[in-house]
This record gives structure tokens, C-alpha cells and sequence, in this order.
């Protein structure tokens, strides 16, 4: 039921219409890139999202942080169009989602969920091409530029050598490696992840990490792993409650207060070459 | 892994080999088709009537055997090939659509609906003969699907509410049959109704063929355009909708369009089970997933093995007839259950 929320048209029109297909210059309200503005998304009468305004900067890993329930995914959802808010407004470019159009945002902004499942037999290769799904029309067939890009994705995700080989064979760190060749194929400017790194042992963490930020692509990351926030992500974006409760890079947000605040842990963080790095305290015994 | 690296024109050369040659078989299984049964025609007499019908020549046969051929066979084993290509297609395309491999055309209790509608016009005599058993199968089966699309939204609109719904609506239309059979009729229009039910191409004529094609053509195409956008859904519907497919509407369209042509073909020739739930698997593992490849061929494959399957229900035990849904379930009960092993790797 997701879907049908999407289709309906934006609560209110965006502050500046372009022309289609033109990238005009940086003005104060159509800045280019992903920008919600004061997004709020209430389901069953409760705000999952509430008010929340993010503008993804090219290039940028921002990374989002809060316990289950802040409302990560929700917002991601929102920053794809997959869910239209209940209040506020999400651009790309300036332009309004429902403005631009599924097929044309789904060739600026891929998304990577946390777990995907499918009963279908597919190639590695087979499953990185759905990516070019919304690069071409009914009953065209794939064109040199589709076998290019998947050729690339391959290439860039270290998956090369498993083209042909079955997804239900892959394991899970190989599994999310093909979703985001998957979503490079789409050839976006932006790239949404939720949680990728679920479920990945330690190596695979890293691995599926490096080479998201290694992308010159802007990228929203919903993380639960603060220490592998701190060491990837440009800026954090940490929520509450659907609220935004700080926002800044990972030295100025990571603070005990803070983590304490949101978590309602005890850490001690200690500011290292680089990035802070956070050591998590045991409760004290109850006396 | 090489032939994954084909290039474009590679794959359409493949894709139109494989149409190709599946008409070519689909036409010599026909031919041969209507050749077999007790009355001994030749693929020559069979030519003859066929041309001359067509207007192409003179026709050189007897007025009985040419009627045999244009009247009685021919009809029939074209009536197969559609009902066999509509079913497959409309198993192919519910089974991506709701992302279940044991979904067939009858999910959604169209089949269902359509017995009721029958034995509402058979049984109980409603529209005091001016109304078609074909005419109130249809019908029936429309309300079916138009009870589990309401259902279904009400519910939520996702895929399994749409399942359920249809499994609901089949119960239902279920019962209802089986009470107005067991109530109301006797022994000669049960024995009737219950063979009608089973699916069964006898008595096919030209206006069913004609009707039944025309209804596959359009739905054909509409699904053949749908083709990428179904393998948007191998990873579910908010997957589909990340890349760029409008998941209600296609999913609306999708449940239409079948919905309509498993009603024409239940209406002509009854619910002939297991071909819709069966030839989308068999075909997948000969085309891959692709949806461009998977619907032609399936349709193909359906079209060629229900030739055949009818073809064994009227002759095997003759003089009496089998039910073509028999057969094709009495095939495909084995097949189900190699699929339920097969998915159990995937779980």
C-alpha cells in the first residue's frame, strides 16, 4: 500500500519551477541535488517523520543515526519518493518529486534496502541490470549504453568474475555488493542505503563501506554502527522520535551528551587522528 | 557466462528463433492434431478443407469429412492452442505480479466465480434460456474479480491481501456452486455441469475461437508492454517503485487484463487447471526470468501442450471423453510438487 501514497501529487508546489531537462545554476531556493524541506510522514495517526529538512550536498556521505523507530527508514523512503509526506516537500533540482516523475527519479536516486529477498532464479548480472529498468521504454530492448553501464557497475562492485553466477548462491555481504552494482547501473546522483551493513561480519562491513564513500555520488547511509558512522560519513544526521536532534560532522555530534540523549547509553569518546572513536560503557551494577 | 554477454542483437535473434520456432510447432502439432480421431483424415484432407475455407482453392473432400475438419476439429484443437496460451501467459504474468510461484490464473477466483455464474444459468435456470451458459459463467467470473479487487483494497492493496481475497472469493464461489448443484439439479445437468467444470474443449465452435483470440491478442500485447516493468518486481513492489514503476497502476492494469482473458477462455471451455501454474516454471528454466522472453515463449509452450493434452483427453479412452482439465491436472499434480521441492532451496 505503500505505492498509492506515492502517486498522489505533493501537498504543496515547489518554491521554483524549472524547465524540464535544463540544470539551471544554484539559486537560493532550487539548489541542485536532494533537498527535503520540512518532511513530515504521519502513518496511523502517528508522526514517524516530523518536520525534517536535509539538503544532500554532490558528493557528500551523510550519515543517519538514531534507534529503531527515529524514523530513518521512513525518511529514506521520503528522500526516494517511494512515500509522498504527509507535510513539507522533497526536491530534486528544485522540482517537486511527484513533478519529476517516477521513471525520472528513479534514474537520479537509487536506493539500496536493508535486506532483499527474491524468489525469482537470477544472475548476478541479470539483477544489476534491472538498474537500467527505468533508462529505457516499453519494448526496447537493452541498448549498447544499458550493457555499458552494467558492465561498469560490475566492474566498480568487484562482481566481474560472479556475472553468471545464481543470487541465491551469493552470501550476504556478495547479496548487498549486487544491490548497490545494482543501483550504480541506474547511473544516479544520488544514493539512499538503508541499513546496508545489517547482518555483514566485520570485513564485509568495511569492504561495502569503502566502496560506497569511494563513489562520486552524494549518499544518505542509515547506520547503527556509530564508530563505522564516525569513520565514513562527511556529516551525521542523527533523529529522535522523527525529530532531528543534531546534525554536524561526526567530531562536533558524537559527544557522550549526546549518545547518552538519543541512546540512552554511557561512552566515552576519544577525538583520535581522523574521526572520534566511541567506546561504550557497561551499565552500573544496580547497588 | 557467455552467453549472459551477448549483445542486444544477440538476444532478439535468440527471442525470435525461439517464437519462431515455436510457431512452426505449434502449427505441425495443430495439423497433426486434427488428423487423429476415430475418423481417419489426413494432414492432406486437412490442408484441402482448410484452403478451401479460406478461400484459397477448391474444395476436393466430402461434405462429411470436410465437416469433420472445419466443423468439429479444426475449432477444437485452435480452441486448445488459445485456452493454453491465454492460461500460461496469465499464470506467467500473476505469478511475478504477486511474487508467488504457486499463483495461476484462477488465484483470484475467477474460476470460481464463472462455475457459479454457469450453474446460476444450467442449474437454477436464471434468464430463462435467453442467457448463455457462456454468457453467465462470465459474468460470474467478472463478479469474482471484482469482489477480490474490492476485498483486496479495502484490506490494503498488497499482494497478499490480494491473494487472500481470491483465496476468500474461491471458498465462497466454491460453496455456492456446489449448494445450488446439490439442491437443485438432477443427475443429467450435475453430470453436465461437474464436466463443464472440470474444463473441457468439447463442442468448441468458430465464434469461441474468434472471441478467445481476439481477447488473447489484446491482453497479449498489453502484457508483452509490460514486460520489463514485471521484472522490476523480482524484489518486491517498494523495489519496483525505487526503480521508477508505477506499482498501482501496473499492478491494476496487470489484474485486469488477465482477469478478463481468464474469464473469456473459462467461459468457452471451463477451468482447465494446472496449465497456468505449470508451463510459466517449465518455461522459465528454458528463457530465463526475462519477462521480453518468459511471456511469448510461455504462451507458445502453453498453446503446444494443450494441443496435445486435449488431443490425449478425447482419444485416449475412446469411445468416452476425459475431461481436459483432467488430464492436464492428472500431468500437473506431479509438476506442482516438483516445484514446492524445487522452492524449497529458496527459502
Amino acid at each position: 500500500m505503500t505505492d498509492s501514497t506515492a502517486e498522489t501529487p505533493g501537498t504543496e508546489p515547489p518554491a521554483t519551477v524549472e524547465t524540464p531537462g535544463t540544470e539551471s545554476p544554484a539559486t537560493a531556493e532550487a539548489a541542485p541535488g536532494l533537498r527535503a524541506d520540512r518532511v513530515s510522514r504521519r502513518t496511523d495517526g502517528r508522526l514517524i517523520v516530523d518536520g525534517i529538512t536535509l539538503t544532500l550536498r554532490p558528493g557528500e556521505t551523510v550519515g543517519l543515526l538514531g534507534p529503531n523507530g527515529s524514523g530513518k527508514s521512513t525518511l529514506l523512503r521520503l528522500l526516494a519518493g517511494i512515500l509522498a509526506p504527509s507535510a513539507g516537500i522533497v526536491t530534486l533540482d528544485g522540482r517537486a518529486l511527484p513533478r519529476v516523475g517516477r521513471r525520472a527519479t528513479a534514474r537520479r536516486i537509487a536506493t539500496v534496502e536493508q535486506h532483499a529477498h527474491t524468489q525469482t532464479e537470477l544472475t548476478v548480472r541479470e539483477v544489476v541490470a534491472l538498474g537500467r529498468i527505468p533508462h529505457r521504454r516499453a519494448w526496447a530492448s537493452a541498448s549498447a549504453a544499458d550493457t555499458r553501464a552494467v558492465d561498469a557497475a560490475l566492474e566498480r562492485s568487484g562482481l566481474t568474475g560472479r556475472a553468471g553466477q545464481s543470487w541465491h548462491t551469493l552470501s550476504g555481504g556478495e547479496r548487498q555488493r549486487t544491490q548497490i552494482a545494482r543501483a550504480l547501473a541506474q547511473e544516479p546522483r544520488e544514493l539512499l542505503l538503508d541499513e546496508p551493513t545489517n547482518h555483514l561480519d566485520i570485513q564485509h562491513q568495511l569492504d561495502l563501506l569503502d566502496l560506497v564513500v569511494s563513489l562520486p555520488i552524494a549518499t544518505v547511509i542509515a547506520l547503527h554502527d556509530l564508530n563505522l558512522a564516525a569513520m565514513y560519513c562527511d556529516r551525521l544526521l542523527v533523529l529522535r522520535e522523527g525529530h532531528v536532534v543534531a546534525e554536524g560532522t561526526p567530531g562536533d555530534v558524537l559527544t557522550p551528551s549526546l549518545i547518552k540523549r538519543v541512546y540512552d547509553v554511557q561512552a566515552e569518546v576519544t577525538h583520535g587522528p581522523g574521526h572520534p572513536a566511541i567506546r561504550f560503557l557497561r551499565r552500573a551494577p544496580k547497588p | 557466462m557467455s552467453t549472459r554477454h551477448l549483445s542486444t542483437r544477440h538476444l532478439s535473434t535468440r527471442l525470435l528463433l525461439l517464437v519462431a520456432g515455436g510457431l512452426a510447432a505449434l502449427l505441425a502439432s495443430v495439423a497433426f492434431a486434427v488428423t487423429i480421431g476415430p475418423a481417419d483424415i489426413s494432414t492432406a484432407d486437412v490442408w484441402a478443407a482448410v484452403t478451401a475455407h479460406l478461400g484459397l482453392g477448391e474444395s476436393t473432400l466430402p461434405p462429411l469429412r470436410d465437416g469433420i475438419v472445419w466443423n468439429l476439429r479444426m475449432p477444437r484443437t485452435l480452441l486448445a492452442a488459445v485456452c493454453g496460451a491465454g492460461l500460461a501467459l496469465c499464470g506467467a504474468v500473476m505469478q511475478s505480479l504477486l511474487r508467488n510461484p504457486l499463483a495461476d490464473p484462477f488465484v483470484l477466483g475467477v474460476s470460481s466465480g464463472a462455475s457459479t455464474g454457469a450453474v446460476t444459468v444450467v442449474v437454477l435456470g436464471v434468464g430463462g434460456g435467453a442467457v448463455s451458459l457462456s454468457a453467465g459463467a462470465f459474468t460470474g467470473a467478472l463478479l469474482s474479480f471484482v469482489l477480490v479487487l474490492v476485498l483486496s483494497h479495502s484490506l490494503g492493496g498488497s499482494t497478499d491481501r490480494v491473494v487472500l481475497s481470491g483465496v476468500a472469493a474461491m471458498q465462497l464461489f466454491s460453496a455456492l456452486t456446489s449448494f445450488i448443484v446439490l439442491t437443485s439439479a438432477d443427475a443429467d445437468t450435475t453430470r453436465a455441469v461437474l464436466f463443464w467444470l472440470l474444463g473441457s474443449l468439447t463442442g468448441a465452435g468458430w465464434g469461441d475461437v474468434l472471441l478467445c483470440t481476439a481477447v488473447l491478442a489484446a491482453v497479449l500485447v498489453v502484457c508483452l508492454g509490460y514486460a520489463r516493468t514485471l521484472d522490476a518486481f523480482a524484489f518486491g513492489e517498494e523495489a519496483a517503485a525505487a526503480l521508477g514503476v508505477r506499482v498501482a497502476r501496473t499492478r491494476l492494469v496487470l489484474l485486469c487484463a488477465t482477469a478478463l482473458l481468464t474469464a473469456t477462455l473459462v467461459s468457452s471451455a471451463g477451468a482447465i487447471g494446472f496449465v497456468g501454474l505449470v508451463l510459466p516454471h517449465a518455461t522459465r528454466a528454458l528463457t530465463g526470468p526475462g519477462h521480453a522472453r518468459l511471456l511469448p515463449v510461455t504462451a507458445l509452450a502453453g498453446a503446444i501442450f494443450l494441443v496435445w493434452v486435449d488431443t490425449a483427453a478425447r482419444t485416449v479412452i475412446d469411445p468416452q471423453e476425459v475431461p481436459v482439465g483432467v488430464v492436464t491436472s492428472l500431468i500437473g499434480v506431479p509438476a506442482f510438487v516438483a516445484v514446492l521441492y524445487r522452492d524449497r532451496r529458496k527459502t
